[in-house]
């Protein structure tokens, strides 16, 4: 924190002169950590250099090389650009130190390198697989496991074209499914792993000594996945005391759907449509922090018009109110209001979505933004009807909202004081978004690190000071407000002119290297992780998933509220499943 | 005050079911079914009922509206159909998910290919609806379509579309994106044009 | 409403109409049963949202009878799969499946439950919930929108229509199977496999040789 004197990023080599170096392969910034100084060294990074925010934990797998890179991205929680550090480790044999002692917001992450790299975190207390099940054969990342559909290392698949074989893949899997099993299973002889396997640690957990004769009987509750206040097919197991909640678990993964692993056989351009269907309530924010990362790579080669630049702000900020009225309208549901606030919040959604249509083609998979700018201009109409919804209707439904729910006294007696995350623990999970914000840390990326034209608008960060379930509603609220006012601003000086830079291709090369490419998604950071080798499609394409990280709170926010608690929180997270889970 | 707020929430509701009864004698029969009414309903003045009643009526799709792809074809003086696709592939490389095939046709004498689809396959069923096909293709033979009433009852028999299902007249890609075709066609009429007055001026050298 | 269930070949006096059907029971019994179609409430993916748009103001699922959404399968008639199917998933959408009393019906809503849609290739991906569950209604598109998914359960009704109470598969006499649930080992293992599996292993190994 803010208050010693912190060691500037200059120093980092002369405080480590041993174990620590310059990371020099071109287009690579940051430096590489030897392993076992790495905890030092991350120690030393959060308290004397300030870097308090762990933003992404992800893995490489660099098959040529023999090797696995564990790459870190932190940042001050004060603002400003991230310091990366990386971890070499041999690729056999991948055992990197356990930073979630120093940053506790590692802990999913590096389970899921764990699960889908197979990389071993040493000192990890709860080492699991999180997006796959236990027991499932092998790490599916790496670049030598290929799936039961494999069909080409990289598409275009040259089967489609001229040849063109038409098949569904079902029919040459003997099974007529997509399964591949290991050799020589058989699966008499073979024990089914069992729940109990799967999820082992859940039960039994201690509520500390105490009397034995005043001590009650704990009860392990499965919430999910099908349930039908888990924002979709989520996952929690409390453990309880009475009503009280002992310690949850979220369990996922129910909607894994290998986006990282069919990102690495597409093209860029590929990307953008699925990116669509991480966050699907969000698609705009999350083609924007794809495609930033991409330009990253770039450079100059994608310089993005003037006008194009405010288009792309109009639909990420559209697409913040979107979301948020429907995180309202789904926490008042989770709450018992069952649906009618629901019906109001989503007639503006409804609107919002016509002009998605309008212009992008389609009312939830927007696959809009192009490298180097977006793929079409306004329709004729459009423009007038943003206008009659940004100045005239979106304000005056938004305070409709807010004078019939904020100080609803339901919604004020079972959201106040429920599921608190003080402003250290906030920082010190990774939380992101209005969830860290409700907390009391100021960060938003659109200032912090401004990207795009942000840094022309006048806005204001919506920040609350008790991190409870009803200020995160209220920053939400709040957020919906400064959204119109950017909205305003940039449909006031929206300019005439190009919409892309140069003339739109289907293949591009991109230059070797790596890039993170963030933006202040409406869930939070969503960060892009991309290692590029200078083929068509990418080598490594890492999401830094707002959703899934801001899980790793929940546990920490339900301890000692109530089990029906537990839902309004999940519900305050605001999480989407395609993000989750990728 | 316990209870304010339940009141709140309900004089809320109370307010649209009586808008929706203040338009309804407003507007009178053009409400309901007409063109003007569902307008108003999406508009910045809708209050009260928000519903459109599918399918009585159905809510207007924008030119960009994407859906399925299908193929162009245009008539010809003799009621051929001339399929503006020459197989070159693109749309096939360009698509995400893989999900479109092309048989390249072969002159039956020669052996040596034709620049016209012999056969072309789109899977529906990994087909994920981005557009992308139709925003590569040089000579606009993929188009986007806006036809949703799709559901079918077998998808073997019926989900993976062969050229047949999928070629529709020019007229009707005019009908439903009528300022892209506008566009594209002075397009081509001006790459016509050149072309003829380059070949004009090579004829007078 | 009369008018709708009265057969046909039976002339009704105008000043009864309204008031008396004269129908089969066939009839009576779909009627009855397409305009009270309770789903599942249960969402996998993006579809779902499109789902709960479906059931929202503006497109309205209750005007078709089906607005309580079940959120138990107990008391629920359709299974709207609204989205990409994960193995990992797959054992609970058919213990779910089994739970729904009879009679009950399967729509595949999008191209991932119909087919495993633009993530097939992926290695947590069912191809299809029609693998494991019979599917009655497909509705193809990524997502369909809310009027797309009317039509789909527009399609169901018709579907129930036609059906005769003498020959639908719940009032048979033999007892309905329920479908195995599959396990999650080393990859999903379907049980209806198990009396073919070696065989099955062997032609994959086979075919792993030839394609070398």
């Amino acid at each position: 924190m803010a208050d010693t004197t912190l060691i500037a990023e200059n120093d980092i080599l002369a405080r480590f002169p041993e174990g620590v170096s310059q990371d020099e392969r071109k287009g690579y910034q940051g430096y590489i950590v030897a392993a076992d100084r790495l905890v030092e060294f991350a120690t030393a990074l959060r308290d004397e250099f300030g870097y308090d925010y762990l933003s992404s934990v992800t893995g490489v797998d660099y098959l040529p090389e023999g090797k696995m890179e564990v790459v870190y991205h932190a940042y001050k929680s004060t603002g400003g650009g991230a310091l990366v550090f990386k971890v070499q480790v041999p690729r056999e044999d991948a055992v990197v130190p356990s930073l979630v002692g120093v940053y506790k917001g590692a802990d999913f992450q590096e389970r899921e390198a764990w699960d889908l790299l197979g990389i071993r975190f040493e000192g990890h207390p709860n080492l699991k697989r999180i997006l796959m099940w236990e027991g499932f054969a092998g790490h599916p990342l790496r670049k030598d496991w290929k799936e039961a559909y494999f069909e080409e290392e990289k598409k275009p698949f040259d089967s489609r074209w001229p040849g063109g074989d038409v098949y569904r893949a079902e029919d040459k899997n003997p099974f007529g499914k997509n399964v591949v099993y290991p050799e020589k299973f058989d699966p008499e002889k073979w024990t089914p792993v069992g729940e109990e396997g799967f999820y082992g640690g859940l039960r039994g957990f201690d509520a500390g000594d105490g009397d034995e004769d005043l001590k009650t009987e704990q009860v392990v509750v499965n919430l999910g996945p099908q349930h039908p206040s888990t924002h979709g097919v989520f996952r929690m197991v409390v453990s309880l005391e009475g009503e009280t909640v002992v310690r949850l678990e979220p369990v996922m993964g129910y909607l894994h759907r290998n986006h990282e692993k069919i990102g690495e056989r597409n093209t860029y351009l590929m990307n953008i449509p699925f990116t669509d269907r991480l966050d699907y309530l969000a698609s705009m924010s999350n083609n924007w922090g794809y495609v930033q990362a991409v330009e990253k790579l770039l450079g100059d080669k994608a310089k993005v018009p003037e006008r194009a630049e405010y288009l792309r702000v109009i639909m990420a900020e559209f697409t913040r109110i979107v979301n948020h009225v429907f995180a309202i309208g789904t926490l008042l549901n989770d709450l018992g209001a069952f649906f009618t606030p629901m019906l109001y919040a989503l007639e503006e959604r409804e609107l919002i979505l016509d002009i998605f249509e309008a212009v992008a083609g389609s009312r939830m998979m927007c696959n809009y933004f192009r490298f180097g700018g977006v793929a079409r201009d306004l329709p004729p109409g459009v423009y007038e009807k943003m206008r009659d919804l940004v100045f005239e209707r979106l304000p005056r439904k938004i305070d409709e909202l807010d004078r019939y729910l904020t100080e609803n006294e339901i919604v004020r007696a079972r959201c106040e004081g429920v599921g608190v995350l003080t402003p250290e623990e906030a920082i010190a999970y990774s939380a992101a978004g209005p969830v860290l914000r409700a907390s009391g840390v100021p960060y938003d990326v659109r200032r912090a690190d401004p990207y795009g034209i942000y840094d022309r608008f006048d806005f204001d960060v919506a920040v609350r000071y008790h991190g409870d379930v009803y200020d995160r509603y209220l920053v939400r609220l709040d957020e919906i407000r400064q959204s119109i006012r950017i909205l305003q601003q940039a449909l006031d000086d929206l300019p005439e002119g190009e919409i892309i830079s140069g003339k739109p291709k289907y293949s591009i090369r991109v230059p070797a290297g790596e890039a993170y490419g963030r933006v202040e998604g409406p869930k939070g950071e969503l960060g892009f992780y991309i290692v590029s080798d200078g083929s068509a499609n990418p080598w490594r394409y890492h999401v830094r998933a707002p959703s899934f990280i801001n899980l790793t709170a929940l546990g920490k926010m339900c301890e000692g509220d109530k089990v029906a608690d537990a839902i309004i929180i999940l519900g305050s997270i605001d999480i989407v499943l395609g993000e989750t889970d990728r | 005050m316990y209870g304010k707020g339940i009141l709140k929430g309900l004089g809320v509701t109370l307010k649209h079911f009586i808008d929706t009864y203040v338009d309804d004698i407003r507007m009178g029969k053009s409400r309901y079914g007409t063109e003007k009414g569902i307008a108003y309903r999406s508009s910045k003045d809708a209050r009260g009922i928000f519903t459109v009643q599918y399918p009585e009526e159905k809510l207007p799709t924008p030119e960009e509206f994407r859906f399925i792809p299908f193929l162009v074809y245009d008539e010809g003086e003799d009621g051929e159909r001339e399929i503006r696709c020459t197989s070159c592939g693109i749309c096939a490389k360009v698509c995400p998910p893989q999900c479109i095939w092309i048989h390249r046709s072969k002159d039956p004498e020669t052996g040596r290919p034709v620049p016209e689809p012999a056969e072309f396959f789109i899977d529906v069923d990994v087909c994920m609806n981005c557009g992308l096909c139709a925003e590569f293709c040089p000579f606009d033979a993929i188009i986007m379509d806006h036809d949703y009433e799709l559901a079918v009852y077998d998808r073997h028999a019926n989900n993976i579309y062969d050229k047949e299902k999928l070629l529709k007249p020019a007229e009707y890609y005019k009908d439903i994106r009528p300022r892209n075709y506008a566009l594209q066609e002075a397009a081509r009429a001006e790459k016509a044009a050149k072309k003829s007055a380059a070949k004009a001026r090579r004829g007078k050298a | 409403m009369s008018e709708e269930l009265n057969a046909k070949g039976y002339e009704i006096p105008p000043e009864m109409r309204n008031m008396v059907a004269v129908t089969t029971l066939d009839k009576l019994y779909n009627w009855g049963r397409r305009y009270s179609a309770w789903p599942m409430m249960f969402g996998l993916a993006c579809c779902a949202i499109e789902m709960i748009a479906t059931a929202a103001s503006r497109f309205d699922l209750s005007r078709f009878g089906m607005e309580i959404m079940r959120p138990s399968p107990r008391q629920a008639d359709v299974m709207l799969v609204s989205g990409t199917v994960t193995k990992k998933m797959v054992p609970q959408i058919v213990r779910l499946y089994n739970q729904m009393p009879e009679p009950k019906y399967v729509i595949a809503m999008g191209a991932c439950a119909s087919g495993g849609g633009p993530f097939k290739e992926g290695y947590n991906v069912v191809s299809g919930i029609d693998k494991f569950l019979p599917v009655d209604v497909y509705i193809p598109g990524c997502p369909p929108t809310p009027q797309a998914l009317l039509y789909g359960l527009m399609k169901l009704q018709e579907m129930m229509e036609k059906q005769s109470i003498k020959t639908v598969r719940w009032y048979q006499k033999e007892d309905l199977p329920a479908i195995p649930v599959p396990i999650l080992g080393p990859d999903l293992i379907d049980p209806r496999d198990f009396p073919e599996f070696q065989v099955k292993l062997a032609q994959a190994a086979d075919q792993a040789q030839v394609e070398e």
